[in-house]
Formats: structure tokens, sequence, C-alpha cells
């Protein structure tokens, strides 16, 4: 009887899993063995060949010349971006963490661009950032000559960097002013009381006491940050030069535009391990810089 | 027991997913719905499919649709080669001119010949050989090319009249009519007016095969006609570069990289592109068009080509085919003509494409578009040509800026696209 029951319980358990777990299972696991499967392939469209190679498309990544320079514009996007996000967004969240006129509507204006479809935002950045757009116009308007945002190699990996940091800031804006608001006042008394200034206030009592949010805005960030796709292909698609070619766009390069699927598939395979070893090496980290966890 | 569990749903999930993938064999039982991939969304030129198609349909009752899907220029070649990679291909697709060696060898088209042939009335003795060549491999042809359409310069004449400058008809008639003086007049609106003098039109400084109706005018290529030896290197295409170089940098008399200008709108005063763009014109300025300037070659041309192929593994290729026949028969080529110059040679006429495009006259037609296929070359095309295209791109970046040493950065395009030019 109690183990009919607990079959029944077990059976329960996996029905109410089932829906959550096929949704994995077809839209996550599937697509990622099926990536795992054609890179080991050569793969070509038009012709219709699907041959099996082996190795042979992770020999083709060690000896790809362009991937060094694709996996340092990764890098360089992924730590701008990740520095820029992070520091602008606790930089305003502790500014709004204030007791201000007009609190509510400055809070929805940062956070608004998050709501906004990203081609359309990036687009409209697009126009501002031509020779003859906005952000020139403004920039002369104040005396000063502005550059060819789009076109020159550093002024296109700040610009792309800079439209992605303001879609997004809000998003982590929001989390830390969630945690902000949950560290308790008399931390803060107890801290003024014994004679601590502001900056010191901030390092010893609001960043530990905010770390988990800064670990998991951070973990966030970094993942979003090499995924990086649509501002790169709706900006500059990767230059100029080779300038911003992230990873994700060599790779919709390879698979969608150069027709090689299985090299395509080996550079989503690399990826997954990049994001797979950050977001371990963040992890284990945790230990180390976030306070009061179990 | 549980990771067992996982384990079988997730490979389950996977052959379901594979199983789906493998059921593409043709089919061509029942209703036929057919669909064609095009690029244009232009509703005059979608009217005259849908007329087409739908003439088509009353006299094939078993046809029940025609779709036309529209994809976006920009990227039509990657959504098409994806729809094929999903197993979503159409039953018929325009391809551009660039791409044609990928798909003509690639084994994935229908070869046309002998239905072409076989269809009652078809003439397909009138078809040319020029702008058939490119869509043919050992003798058979992959694909019809529907639209070989030349380069052309319109023109705004109001805002070369208002730089004080003569028309390009007018320098025409003096046999003047070359780059030096499209630039200089370029120049001179650009400074009159402030707005811009010469947009190659959907170049942007990315789209750099369409410069070849520029450099066309020094003789220079991209390769070698074999597609094995790089030409950005060579003497004339040096020169050809220099020249645009200073007409961008210094004499502005085309906008600079990052700045947008259409024709279209009023805000150039000439632009290079093909005579279907002619439906865009509102005629809210005085307008001309007029033929490539002469280079340092003399006169010459340039045309871009589109074709029609039919995939093999469509469900329905063989009404696909046969569709293809009745779209592009004598009758139907001569309306299709008012947008797509047709490889008819007996409608190669300025009276024939007059017929149909009302905006343009015989003159216009038979200089711009009679001349131009005859004695014309089509644009940059080869096998591999998106990875080469995105090398070019990248390799010629470096000299759309003021102070460009012009020849270093041609050596270095050829330097970085030979590799690629050696696998063919």
């Amino acid at each position: 009887m109690r183990l009919r029951s607990r079959t029944a319980d077990r059976l329960a358990g996996w029905l109410f899993v089932a829906p959550q777990l096929a949704g994995s299972a077809v839209f996550v696991f599937a697509p990622l063995c099926l990536v795992l499967w054609y890179s080991l392939h050569e793969w070509n469209v038009l012709a219709g060949s699907f041959e099996f190679v082996g190795a042979g498309n992770y020999e083709v990544l060690l000896s790809d010349p362009s991937l060094p320079s694709v996996l340092r514009a990764t890098g360089i996007f992924s730590v701008g971006l990740v520095v820029f996000n992070l520091s602008l967004a606790l930089l305003l969240a502790v500014l709004l963490n204030q007791r201000l006129r007009g609190l509510a509507v400055y809070r929805t204006l940062f956070f608004s661009p998050v709501v906004v479809s990203l081609v359309a935002w990036t687009i409209v950045w697009g126009f501002l950032l031509q020779s003859n757009g906005g952000v020139n116009g403004l920039l002369q308007a104040v005396g000063v000559e502005g550059p060819n945002w789009l076109r020159t190699g550093p002024t296109a990996m700040v610009s792309v960097i800079a439209v992605q940091v303001f879609k997004n800031v809000g998003l982590n804006m929001v989390l830390f002013l969630a945690a902000l608001q949950g560290v308790p006042g008399e931390l803060y008394e107890a801290a003024q009381l014994d004679g601590a200034s502001a900056w010191t206030r901030f390092r010893r009592i609001t960043v530990p006491m905010i770390s988990p949010t800064i670990l998991l805005t951070s973990i966030i960030t970094v993942v979003g940050s090499l995924q990086v796709f649509a501002q790169i292909a709706v900006l500059t698609q990767g230059g100029p030069g080779t300038s911003t070619t992230v990873l994700v766009y060599y790779l919709y390069q390879q698979a969608f535009q150069f027709h090689h699927f299985g090299y395509g598939s080996t550079l989503a395979i690399l990826l997954f391990v990049i994001v797979l070893a950050l977001t371990l090496v963040q992890w284990r980290l945790r230990r180390k810089w976030v306070v009061h966890e179990q | 027991m549980r990771m067992k569990t996982a384990f079988a749903v997730a490979t389950a999930a996977l052959l379901g997913l594979t199983a789906c993938g493998a059921d593409d064999t043709p089919k061509d039982t029942g209703p036929v719905s057919l669909r064609m991939t095009i690029w244009t969304a232009n509703e005059a030129h979608l009217k005259l499919f849908n007329e087409i198609a739908a003439e088509y349909r009353a006299a094939h009752p078993d046809v029940t649709e025609i779709k036309f899907d529209s994809l976006p220029f920009d990227t039509y070649t990657t959504a098409l080669t994806t729809q094929i990679a999903g197993g979503n291909q159409p039953d018929l697709a325009w391809i551009l001119e660039n791409s044609a060696p990928d798909f003509v060898s690639s084994g994935a088209l229908v070869p046309l010949d002998d239905t072409l042939k076989k269809t009652p009335g078809y003439q397909f003795e009138d078809l040319g050989a020029s702008p058939m060549k490119l869509w043919q491999s050992q003798g058979k042809l992959y694909a019809y090319p529907f639209s070989t359409s030349p380069f052309g310069v319109f023109v705004n004449n109001d805002l070369v009249k208002k730089a004080g400058r003569p028309t390009p008809a007018e320098l025409i008639a003096a046999g003047n009519w070359t780059w030096d003086t499209a630039l200089q007049t370029a120049a001179a609106v650009n400074a009159a007016t402030g707005k811009a003098g010469l947009v190659v039109r959907d170049f942007d400084y990315k789209a750099w095969q369409n410069l070849a109706s520029f450099w066309g005018g020094w003789g220079a290529q991209a390769w070698s006609t074999d597609g094995k030896t790089c030409g950005f290197d060579k003497s004339e295409m040096v020169e050809a570069m220099t020249t645009l170089h200073k007409a961008i940098f210094t004499d502005k008399a085309l906008p600079g990289p990052g700045v947008s200008a259409d024709f279209f709108a009023g805000d150039a005063a000439m632009t290079i592109t093909q005579i279907s763009r002619a439906s865009l014109l509102k005629n809210q300025f005085g307008w001309d068009l007029v033929p490539l300037p002469q280079g340092r070659v003399g006169s010459y041309a340039v045309f871009g080509q589109a074709g029609i192929g039919v995939f093999k593994k469509g469900k329905h290729a063989a009404a696909a085919q046969e569709f293809l026949a009745f779209m592009t028969s004598p009758a139907n080529s001569a309306k299709l003509a008012a947008y797509f110059p047709p490889p008819r040679t007996s409608q190669q006429t300025a009276e024939t494409l007059a017929k149909t495009n009302p905006l343009l006259k015989p003159e216009q037609l038979q200089k711009v578009v009679v001349d131009g296929i005859a004695k014309g070359t089509v644009g940059p095309s080869h096998a591999g040509f998106a990875e080469l295209s995105q090398t070019v791109r990248a390799g010629l970046d470096p000299l759309w800026q003021p102070q460009a040493d012009v020849k270093a950065v041609l050596s270095g395009v050829c330097a970085k696209i030979a590799p690629q030019l050696a696998k063919q």
C-alpha cells in the first residue's frame, strides 16, 4: 500500500515537471545534441551533402586565422560591457535609492529602454551615430567635431558597447535597487555612529550586503555579452575591417552567409564551452566575494 | 534512474526531430501549391506576378496557390539558404548574379532546357547567349535569366541646373559625358546646394560589388574572368579607385561613409542604378536616365542579372518548371520587360521595351538598356562569393578614410583574397 502511494507520488512528481522537461528536451537538449552532431560533419546546404568529418572542423577551428581577432573582439566587447554596464547600473541604483523628487519618473526613464524592441533601438542608434547624425550634431553644437563613429575600429567598438549598455542598464539598475532596499538601515546608522565615511559605508556595508545581486547581474551580463548579435548585425556588420566581428556574429557569417554549417556548429560548441567555463568560474568565486550565502 | 529517463526523453526528442528533417522526398501528387522567393516587395512588380499566376491557375485547376514570398534584398541569399537548410526550400527562387556560380554548380537546381524547349510556342532559341552564360553549366541551363538590367545614371536635372552645370544630356550631345565631367557636376551640386552629388545606390561603403559600374570605365575587374587572379592591385583598378577616393574625400562629389542620401527622395543629383528602380520616381523633380559616363576605355556598360531556378527537392519540381515556362513565355516575358529586361533577343528593342515602360523614353531605353546588354559585362560573381565578398569588404574598409594609401589598401585586398581565389 505504502509502496503504491510512493509510486503514485513519484508519478505525480514526474507529471508536474513533464511540461518543463519536454520544453527543455525539445528546445534545449535536442538542439544542443544536434549542434554537437553537426559539428562533426561537413554540411553543404546547397548541394544537400552531409559528410562525417570527425574532428575535421575542430582542426580547422584551431588553425583558423580569423579566430584570434574574433576572440579579441569578443573579449573587448564583454569586458567593456560588463564593466561599463555594472558600474553605471550600480551608480544609478545608488542615486535613485535616495529620497528625491520625481524619483518614479527617473526610475521609469532609465528602465524604459529595456522594454523597447532591440532591433528598433539599434536602428535608431544607427541613424544617431552616422557621421551627419544626431550625436555629432549635438557635439557640433558645443563646438566639438565628432568622429565617424561606426566607421573607425575603436569608435565602432565603443559605439556598440554603449548602445548595448544604454539598452540594458535599466534591468541591472532595478535588480541593484531592490538589493539596496533590502539592506537594513540600522547597519548604516551604527556605522555612522562609529564615524564611518560615506565611501567606507558603501564599501564595507553596501557592497557586501548586495554581493549576491552583484554575482547574479555579472553572470547575466557576461553571458548576455557573449551572445550579442543584433547590434553588430545592424550597426557594423562586424566592421570596419573585422574590428567588431564577435564570436556569435562570426558564427552567423560562417553558417548562414558562407554556408559552412558544420564549422558554424563547431563555433557554437566553442561558445557553449566558453560560457559554461565563465559561469563555473563565477560560481566558484562566489565563495570568496559573496557574503551571507549558506 | 532519473538520469536514464531524462536521457531517454532527450534521445526520443532528438530522433523525432531528425525524423522530421529526413522527410524531404519530392511529391507531385494532389493539389499543388507553389512558392517562389523573390527580393522585391514593390507593389507594381507583385501585381504583375500575381496577374501572371492567376492566368496560369485559371488554366491549371490542380494548382491551388502560387505564392510570391518577398525576402529582404540585403539578406536574400542568407535567408534563402537558411530555408533550404531547414528543409523548407521554395519551389522556385530568384537568384542573384553574384551567387549564381554557387547555385548553378551545386546540383540543387533542376536543368530547365528540356521543359522550356518542349513547351509549345516558347521559342527557346530566342534566348540570347550572353544573358544565359552565367546560368549554364556543362551545356545545361540551371536558372532562367529573367532580368538582365544594365546600370545607368538617373539624373535630377533640377539640382544640376541649380548648380549652373550643363545637364548630362547636354554633355552627351556635346560628346563630353565622361567620368571627369560627371564627377565635376556632382561636386558642383554638392558645393552649390549642399545636397549629395553622385550616389552609387546600395553601395553604402559595404556592398563593394556595386562599384563595378564605376571601375568598369577603367577596364578594371575584381578578379580575372577565370576567377583565379586578383584584379584589385592592377594599375587600372588603382587608377579607378584613386579617382573615386579623391572624388569622395577631396571633391565631395559623393557622400562620404556614414552619410545617407536617397536620390529618389530628391537628396542627390545623380545615382547609378538599374532601370527597375524607375518605379521609385514620383515626378517631384525633372529627371533623366543616361548611360554610364565614358571612362578611360571609352563607352562601356555593366549589368546586373537575376535568374529563376527550380529546386530539385521542392515538393512540386515538375509543376514549378511548367509554371516557369509559362511565366517566361514570349507573351509574359514582354509584360515582365516593364521592369526586368528579358533575355529574349527579339524583345531587346527600344520599341518593345517602350510599350511597357511608360516612364522611359525609347531613346533612353535604346542607349541604356539595349546598347548596355549588347556591349556590357555582368557584375562580379564567383564560387563562394559570400565569403570572398566579406573578405574584400573588410579589406577595403581602410580605403574609406581621408588619408588612405589607395595602392597599399588594394594590394592588401589581394593578399587577403588570394587563398580563397586559389581554392577554385
